[in-house]
């Protein structure tokens, strides 16, 4: 196998150097959002997460892919991130669920990454300037560059378009009959929900009055890419259904376009939460769940005064986590409680839906 | 939930001597909790038989028992001390073993009775039994193997033809593994399961379908009263089931699993440690894993820290036994904060961005009759652990950190050995698991052997063995170009697989300074990186740093003079928990002393290790290039050059002294250490100064060396230059002997291995001195010439024993007053000759009226914790000030140096020995060191002292019963005081005719006269000593060995001893000091008291 040399350029001017791996990409050059992930395991539910979109996905754990690939790992059918950045990627994997190497993983999905990379230099770079636009492929430094400078960012760009599915179709035969709005949504948090009922995905532009002539017994708000602010017209038929006293319940950029639906605020984490350990107090039992996250935007606590009462807090930055919305049924949590990957904690959370649900 | 102020004061129960399985873990783990409580404002007492702790300076606690670790002696700590709580997680199985015996008497965990905090009773015996354990996974739904429980070879024949073989037998309760191994056959079934139940402190085990082959896991979880669960660390084990974890390669993270299987393992390590009841604290569980299919099954579960739990704090940078300290009194998770980050909660999951391995250091070569086999039951001494960025480059790191003289996976002289080995031999090699196997593995690989094939033979999973691929295809490569024509990329990629400089210059056939200095001169060295609990996603605020090459170095800049401090690498027999406690001390002295200290060492277990101990801590190989490397970044880092201690982790800093410029070295010159170690300079020195040495001379071949021994007389002592521990130490009685003992140093050699014969390292031949007193005497020099006498120790066994090995007494018990003199003025004389700034060991055997110097060596020695426990004075701190330029009479004045504690009491340090994981063995004591760990006996005489030191020992001392008498000519005049004392004493005596005869003769009639076992073996009828050790008739054995003997009777007795776990002493001294002992105990009874009172501080 020969080696593709290649090269990582963020928009302030730092240079990696590198070996390019996966798809070749168009013009040898791969931009987005350069963020940095975590976990020491799931980079496969992590790479095909769609609420990567318009990023590139570093993995703070030097090895990846020495599990290989399984399609029973995928969060969506493809690759929504830009490109992946790894120490080191594994040119055999072990392990019997898998089927494919990630490298051919990759190759099929078209997506680029580049190895070799100072992971750990990258990670501090973007811990202590932010989140940053980036670009890596055999092309030269200057194209580089220019293609790093040139890159939008996810603030106020529209992801969610890009990534919700174009018609509803419908999961699972639990017992409840649950709409849930793609706004990105995970295979994950699809498992779940149909253990629990009938989902029936719908577009993110469905209105409130579509969904309610499904006569659904909740709603689900699902995680998705980029800005909330950028999802126009979702946040008024959230507001409509949670008015008409329907459950809702929402996870990550879902949690966010409800705060923005009930009138609240959200504000972009400098370097946003991604892995697998962040220690979310529930504030309604006291104990810590440690949480997988994935977000670059958050809710501000403050503007929720008034109109929820905060039930989970992050305890690394005492960002907002969790909420419940008053006079209502509707609640939604910033981290993922589906997990994929990540730990298991929080699964009550999807009972606590049911629970809402079975209320009504 | 906050501090519990229902508690005002908590025993710790420490884990005692050192041992396999048990190793300095518990130091770090137990000096960790004794710092927190105290911080916390708890009043802490502290119980542990082992000085070389530092758990034990009496700083630590407010009242520190060095007593002997036994159910009835924790009772009279408890009934003088009425704690509040007893915390009995942090010191190993011991101490569990030891709060499950106090529970039964009713002393603790019961009410009225101190609390039993961090697990309860009913925590312990859930997961300590096997059975009970089995039947709580069951019923949480988690798997386990198939098994049964047997309290006999009747009952455990029925568990094996329910499950069928291969089975694995466990003995509830044990540590370590010891007495647990794999039966493939009835015969060896019936065998394993009677070793078991033997082991077993309640005869009990647990027989299990074998799962050889399968992946190992282990998970490090922590639980606070609130019910937060916490996975700190996943641990892979590189050997498959069927090693013993302790004895296995382990990676962390977790390699080779998926998010999906890892989450299910974290979801049943919680139902775990949720259901087995440990309220607060750590555990470990262990898995295994089915290749084919990831069929999960628990293992075993530890409620209490751990080996792995240490290694997992030190893979991470979180502190397990600091935190189980704390949620032990009543703490969350989520009130604590994470140390390292200082701005997060210790609520969350450390993720890490580097490569942990961890390889164990076995002993072996100092065993022989062992079989070098790796099992169930663990038999490594001690490990080393290494960070990389990528697994190949930990690897490598962690294969030289051994310091066994390999330079990492091959590519070094010592692996020409496997040349002459067919494949088929090669393959056959590595389906056995032992200490080479990895190696044996790389060469291979090496040979193109497929990995599947290879595979098939080891279970070693695929992607460990692509990885080594990975460096074998690198060697290939890197042997096809030459140094010269190497690019920077080139010189980068092979030293991000891990190529240490050393393993280059053997594929080039060039120096290893030529390697050096053209990498240096291509610019690649290496970056530091920091371990900080999170992969850099907040700012540590620690620094905790491992070399790799990378694009940023993460050392930041200081202007405070640094002094570094080399540590001991891996724990090994000669060089252990000591030594750490050296430069621990050192560290903590210069720390308050104004200097910065950076710690250089390479093992996880230790206090040194941990990141508090030290300003920075680099966790690296004690080799020249790591070492050399660490010191130029620090030179860079600031712009004082720093300082290099380079005498107190023992011989792994000396060796690397000269390599280090001489201006950096602080204190003793290396020119001094070379005086003192190089044998003509030394005898030079002794010859001008007038003090006598037993006539010797070097040698370099056999010829030289039966020359000196024709001109000095057999017997003669045969030992190596530039050793610890005495390895390859002989005691020689004939020529046929000099020449299979100069065959094996020379065949040691070629293989660089410690203790081998070169041109650089001659062998020492020296005349043995029968029947002479050895002594040993710690002292401190200062530059203005002053010399402290730190202690004179007068040993136990003669001469002829390692001091190591033999039980040593502070005061001298029996040595004139003039031969202290003489001691103690030689030992000043040879301070001044050789300049020493900073601590001097001198050995003296006292023959007649004749003092010999034996040997100095101006570095730490293994007795300077004991002495300074015995006597108060804290050698090890006030030698490191000194070295750094202190006088004596400064630290008078700072008040750090104080007068000794008057002695009104005797202290006794007694050698422990591993014999009991080693069957095989006879436990003969001779020159070679074999003792793994020491303990300590203080009491008001000599003879009390001694027999506490026996019983923290584990010598179980008879007080009804028969002894056994079995001695050489020479030690039957003594044997007669022994006789009398044990008839006073009411026990019986046994004995072999010989011996039955003379006692008898001299009005000292025996009540059983046994056999010659060699006797039996031909058909006489009457019982031998074997055959009442194994019915249990014997209490205790002296044995006196009769020279060396090959398949002696005495060897037969001793080994049968060590089976039956029958206590024995094999000199005549130790017999006279355990009777004596003995026998004042039984006029009044031992009590106990604490080092506080004892120093009077």
């Amino acid at each position: 196998m020969s080696i593709r040399e290649g090269q990582l350029v963020l928009r302030d001017g730092s240079v990696f150097e590198g070996e390019l791996i996966g798809a070749v990409s168009a013009g040898g050059v791969s931009s987005g959002e350069v963020v940095f992930h975590t976990g020491l395991t799931g980079y496969q539910e992590v790479m095909s997460d769609p609420s990567y979109a318009g990023q590139i996905v570093t993995f703070t754990t030097p090895h990846i892919g020495n599990y290989g690939t399984t399609p029973l790992d995928n969060e969506a059918t493809k690759v929504h991130a830009r490109g992946v950045i790894v120490r080191e990627e594994a040119r055999r994997e072990s392990n019997w669920r898998s089927d494919l190497s990630l490298d051919s993983y990759l190759t099929k999905m078209g997506v680029s990454g580049i190895a070799g990379i100072d992971t750990r230099r990258l990670t501090r770079i973007l811990r202590d300037t932010g989140a940053m636009p980036g670009a890596f492929g055999s092309a030269d430094h200057a194209t580089l560059l220019a293609a790093a400078e040139s890159e939008a960012g996810t603030s106020g760009v529209q992801l969610v378009e890009q990534v919700t599915t174009k018609s509803a179709y419908v999961v699972g035969s639990g017992h409840y009959k649950v709409v849930a709005y793609d706004f990105g949504i995970k295979s994950t948090i699809l498992r779940c929900l149909s253990e629990i009922a009938t989902v029936t995905v719908v577009p993110a532009s469905t209105s409130a009055d579509e969904v309610s002539a499904l006569a659904p017994h909740g709603v689900f708000l699902s995680n998705g890419p980029g800005d909330p602010e950028a999802v126009v017209g979702a946040p008024v038929h959230i507001r409509s259904l949670v008015d008409s006293g329907m459950p809702v319940f929402g996870i990550c950029l879902g949690h966010q376009l409800l705060t923005l639906a009930l009138g609240g605020s959200t504000f972009k984490l400098p370097f946003g939460h991604h892995g697998a350990n962040h220690p979310v107090r529930n504030l309604r039992t006291g104990s810590v769940e440690i949480t997988s996250q994935n977000h670059n935007f958050c809710v501000d606590a403050n503007s929720l005064s008034g109109i929820a009462d905060i039930t989970h807090t992050n305890l690394n930055d005492l960002t907002n986590e969790g909420m419940s919305v008053r006079d209502a049924r509707a609640f939604s949590v910033q981290y993922h409680p589906e997990a994929g990957p990540g730990p298991h904690d929080s699964r009550y959370l999807f009972n606590e839906f049911r629970q809402l649900m079975e209320a009504k | 939930m906050p501090r519990r102020n229902d508690l005002k004061s908590i025993l710790i129960i420490g884990s005692g001597p050192i041992v396999i399985g048990q190793a300095c873990e518990f130091d770090y783990s137990g000096t960790q909790a004794c710092r927190v409580l105290k911080e916390e404002g708890y009043r802490v007492i502290l119980a542990n038989s082992n000085p070389a702790t530092i758990m034990t300076d009496p700083d630590f606690a407010d009242r520190t028992y060095i007593e002997p670790l036994t159910p009835e002696v924790l009772e009279a700590i408890i009934e003088r001390e009425k704690p509040d709580a007893v915390l009995p997680t942090l010191g190993g199985q011991t101490a569990l073993n030891l709060a499950m015996a106090l529970f039964e008497k009713g002393v603790v965990g019961v009410p009225g009775k101190p609390e039993l905090i961090g697990a309860n009773a009913e925590a312990i015996a859930t997961a300590e039994d096997r059975e009970k354990f089995k039947i709580a996974m069951l019923e949480i739904g988690l798997k386990v193997p198939q098994s049964g429980v047997a309290r006999s070879v009747d009952e455990a024949e029925v568990v094996r033809q329910e499950i069928g073989l291969p089975l694995i037998v466990r003995p509830a309760y044990i540590l370590g593994g010891r007495g647990m191994g794999i039966a493939h056959t009835p015969e060896e079934f019936r065998q394993v399961v009677a070793t078991g139940i033997s082991a077993s402190p309640i005869g009990e085990v647990l027989i299990e379908k074998s799962i050889a082959g399968w992946k190992e896991y282990e998970l490090e979880v922590m639980r606070d009263r609130a019910d937060n669960c916490v996975i700190i660390c996943s641990i892979e084990n590189v050997d498959p089931m069927g090693v013993h974890t302790g004895d296995s390669i382990t990676v962390a993270p977790a390699m080779t699993l998926s998010d999906v299987e890892y989450q299910e393992m974290r979801d049943a390590a919680f139902a775990c440690i949720r259901r087995v009841g440990v309220e607060t604290g750590g555990s470990n569980v262990q898995f295994a894993v089915n290749p084919e299919n990831g069929d999960q099954f628990v293992i075993e579960m530890n409620p209490r820290v751990s080996r792995s739990s240490a290694l997992a704090s030190k893979a991470t940078g979180f502190p397990i036994a600091k935190i189980a300290a704390k949620l032990a009194v009543g703490y969350t998770l989520d009130e604590i904060s994470n140390d390292i980050t200082k701005k997060t909660p210790a609520s969350f999951e450390p993720t890490i961005d580097y490569v942990v391995t961890k390889i164990p250091r076995w002993a072996f070569e100092k065993f022989p009759g062992t079989s070098g086999i790796l099992g169930t039951q663990m038999q490594s001494v001690g490990e080393a652990m290494s960070i990389g960025r990528t697994f190949t480059e930990s690897l490598q790191k962690a294969l030289r950190s051994l310091e066994n003289g390999r330079m990492g996976l091959n590519c070094d002289p010592a692996e020409l050995n496997y040349r002459s080995m067919s494949d088929e031999e090669v393959l056959a090699a590595i389906g056995v698991p032992t200490p080479e196997r990895l190696f044996l593995v790389g060469e291979a690989i090496f040979r193109g052997i497929s990995l599947e094939r290879i595979y098939k033979n080891c279970k070693i999973d695929h992607w460990f063995l692509d990885q080594m691929l990975m460096i074998v295809e690198e060697r290939r490569s890197l042997s096809n170009t030459t140094m010269s024509a190497l690019t920077v990329r080139q010189w980068r990629r092979a030293k991000r697989l891990g190529f240490s400089d050393a393993q280059l210059a053997f594929i080039w056939s060039v120096e290893e300074n030529d390697v050096r200095s053209a990498r240096i001169a291509a610019g690649v060295i290496p970056t530091y990186k920091a371990v900080d609990t999170c992969s850099a996603e907040f700012a540590a605020q620690t620094p905790y740093h491992y070399s790799t090459y990378e694009d940023e170095n993460e050392v930041r800049p200081s202007a405070k003079q640094r002094v570094i401090i080399l540590g001991s690498g891996p724990n090994r027999i000669g060089q252990g928990i000591e030594f750490d406690y050296c430069c621990v001390h050192a560290s903590f002295a210069l720390r308050d002393a104004g200097f910065e200290t950076v710690m250089i060492n390479c093992n996880p277990e230790t206090v040194s290790t941990d990141y508090d101990t030290s300003d920075r801590l680099y966790f690296e190989p004690l080799t020249r290039e790591d070492v050399m490397n660490v010191i130029q970044a620090e030179i860079k880092a600031s712009s004082t050059p720093p300082r290099v201690i380079v005498s107190l982790g023992g011989q792994t800093p000396l060796k690397l002294a000269n390599y280090i410029p001489a201006e950096l070295i602080a204190g003793t010159s290396p020119a001094s250490i070379d005086l003192a170690e190089d044998r003509k300079k030394w005898s030079a020195l002794c010859e001008e100064l007038k003090i006598s040495q037993p006539p010797g001379g070097t040698a370099l071949s056999f010829d030289e060396a039966r020359a000196i021994a024709s001109r000095i007389g057999y017997p003669v002592l045969v030992r190596p230059s530039y050793v610890l521990g005495g390895r390859a130490m002989q005691i020689v009685h004939d020529e046929a002997h000099l020449q299979r003992a100069m065959s094996e140093l020379a065949a040691a050699g070629t293989l660089g291995r410690e203790g081998g014969l070169s041109a650089e390292r001659p062998v020492l031949i020296d005349r043995f001195l029968d029947d002479a007193t050895e002594i040993d005497v710690d002292a401190i020099r200062d530059a203005s010439g002053e010399v402290l006498i730190g202690g004179v120790m007068e040993h136990v066994e003669e001469a002829g024993v390692h001091s190591g090995d033999s039980a040593c007494a502070i005061p001298p018990p029996t040595l004139e007053p003039w031969v202290i003199e003489a001691v103690e003025s030689y030992t000043r004389v040879i301070a001044n000759a050789l300049d020493v700034k900073g601590l001097l060991n001198v050995q003296f055997a006292v023959a007649g009226s004749t003092v010999y110097v034996i040997e100095a060596n101006p570095r730490a020695s293994r007795t300077v914790p004991f002495v300074a426990k015995a006597t108060g004075v804290p050698l090890a701190k006030v030698a490191s000030r000194v070295m750094l330029g202190a006088t004596l009479a400064e630290l008078r004045a700072e008040g750090l140096l104080k007068p000794p504690t008057n002695f009104g009491h005797v202290s006794v340090k007694e050698a422990v020995l591993p014999f009991n994981r080693f069957p095989g063995v006879d436990t003969a004591l001779g020159p070679e060191m074999r003792s793994t760990g020491e303990v300590m006996g203080i009491d008001s005489t000599f003879g009390r002292a001694f027999i506490k030191a026996e019983s923290a020992a584990g010598t179980t001392l008879p007080t009804s019963g028969m002894v056994f008498l079995s001695l050489n000519d020479k030690d039957k005049p003594s044997g007669l005081v022994v006789a009398k004392r044990l008839r006073e004493l009411g026990l019986g005596i046994a004995a072999t005719s010989g011996t039955a005869d003379y006692l008898s003769r001299f009005g000292y009639p025996v009540d059983r006269v046994v056999g010659k076992v060699s006797e039996q073996s031909l058909g006489s009828i009457a019982d031998d000593a074997v055959n009442l050790l194994e019915r249990g008739e014997i209490e205790f054995v002296i044995n006196t060995p009769r020279g060396r003997g090959a398949h002696s009777d005495g060897e037969a007795i001793r080994k049968a001893a060590n089976i039956w776990r029958v206590s024995s002493v094999t000199t005549i001294n130790a017999a006279l000091a355990a009777v004596q002992g003995l026998a004042e105990q039984k006029l009044d009874p031992l009590t106990v008291k604490s080092l506080q009172e004892y120093h009077g501080r």
